[in-house]
């Protein structure tokens, strides 16, 4: 069972909600994840505007737990505001922290992200880091509190896949106890099987569901190549070898000459 | 007075953050709300005195990745 900060999920799927065609296909990805937490944001409401609140009903109607974002931030100051009106909003500790260094690359700040840890942690947060796979970061990052890592594996919305697999498995094997999650940046079932068959926990995504052809066909790609990673993993992968060797036994093998 | 609203001029008559939402007919109880960058949590709305150039910043609920 995946276990962040203390919380027990039966999904290893963390999906985001957002650029569905319809808030129907949403909901109907959203289930067909399986994914037992989503990710949701603040954003301006205009005057008189109902938006925010039809989208927060749809959000309870799921029955999933929510883990909000701070998307968008660019400051430890925004980042931590934004975490603390979230926390109000969707009464819960858990935050996705989100601190932007980069408009191109959508690449963590991750200076301001390890400060804005530390702060939000100290006021009871259960930090949810979006970071890069940077191992000395990681470590500030748990040194702040995190009890939970992020990294990303591609930039946000590329589809790229895992870029750097080195990395990653050199945060696993140095992390053998903290969850890590990929967060952004898978495009296929097959990433996430890949990373999951690393030993990854789990794998946030929204971009690779929402704007696949069918999310909700999609959604259940994704559940079953992120189980069948996990397995995988469990299960004890095979090395790969340089030189063919046999499955079929040689020995007994017939002779006819 | 004037104050910036979610990013836009306002022209408005509330001296408290409670009586802007009403004004603008912001209702629900999702909306979170600054002043000036700093939370105001929804208890101390009626509390909190605005003042001319005052940046407010009003937000709800929305899809995120």
């Amino acid at each position: 069972m995946l276990t962040l900060y203390g919380n027990e999920y039966p999904s290893r799927l963390l999906l985001g909600t957002a650029q569905y065609p319809s808030p129907a296909i949403l909901s109907q990805a959203v289930k067909a994840s399986g994914a037992s937490l989503i990710t949701v944001s603040l954003r301006r409401e205009s005057a008189g505007g109902k938006a925010g609140g039809a989208f927060w009903e749809l959000i309870r109607g799921l029955d999933v737990e929510v883990l909000a974002n701070t998307a968008g931030c660019h400051s430890v100051k925004e980042a931590v505001t934004t975490a603390r009106m979230a926390r109000e909003v969707f009464a819960t500790n858990r935050i996705k922290l989100e601190v932007i260094g980069n408009a191109d690359t959508l690449q963590p700040d991750v200076f301001a992200l390890v400060e804005a840890a530390r702060i939000l942690t100290a006021e009871g947060f259960e930090v949810f880091p979006y970071t890069t796979e940077d191992l000395v970061v990681a470590e500030r990052l748990v040194e702040a509190g995190c009890q939970v890592l992020m990294p990303w594996c591609a930039p946000i919305g590329s589809a790229k896949g895992p870029l750097n697999l080195d990395a990653l498995r050199s945060l696993r094997g140095h992390f053998p106890q903290v969850p890590l999650v990929v967060d952004a940046g898978l495009g296929r079932p097959s990433h996430a099987a890949q990373v999951m068959e690393l030993g990854f926990d789990a794998v946030l995504l929204n971009t690779a569901v929402a704007k696949a052809g069918d999310p909700v066909a999609m959604a259940g790609a994704f559940a079953k190549a992120v189980e069948a990673g996990h397995i995988a993993f469990q299960a004890g992968l095979l090395e790969p070898r340089d030189m063919a060797v046999p499955s079929t036994p040689v020995l007994g093998k017939a002779t006819f000459q | 007075m004037l104050l910036m609203v979610n990013g836009e001029v306002r022209q408005v008559r509330a001296a408290t953050l409670a009586e802007l939402l009403r004004e603008l007919e912001y209702e629900g109880e999702w909306l979170a709300t600054a002043r000036n960058g700093e939370i105001v949590h929804r208890e101390a709305r009626a509390e909190c005195r605005l003042a001319d150039g005052d940046r407010i910043e009003i937000l709800s609920p929305m899809q995120g990745g």
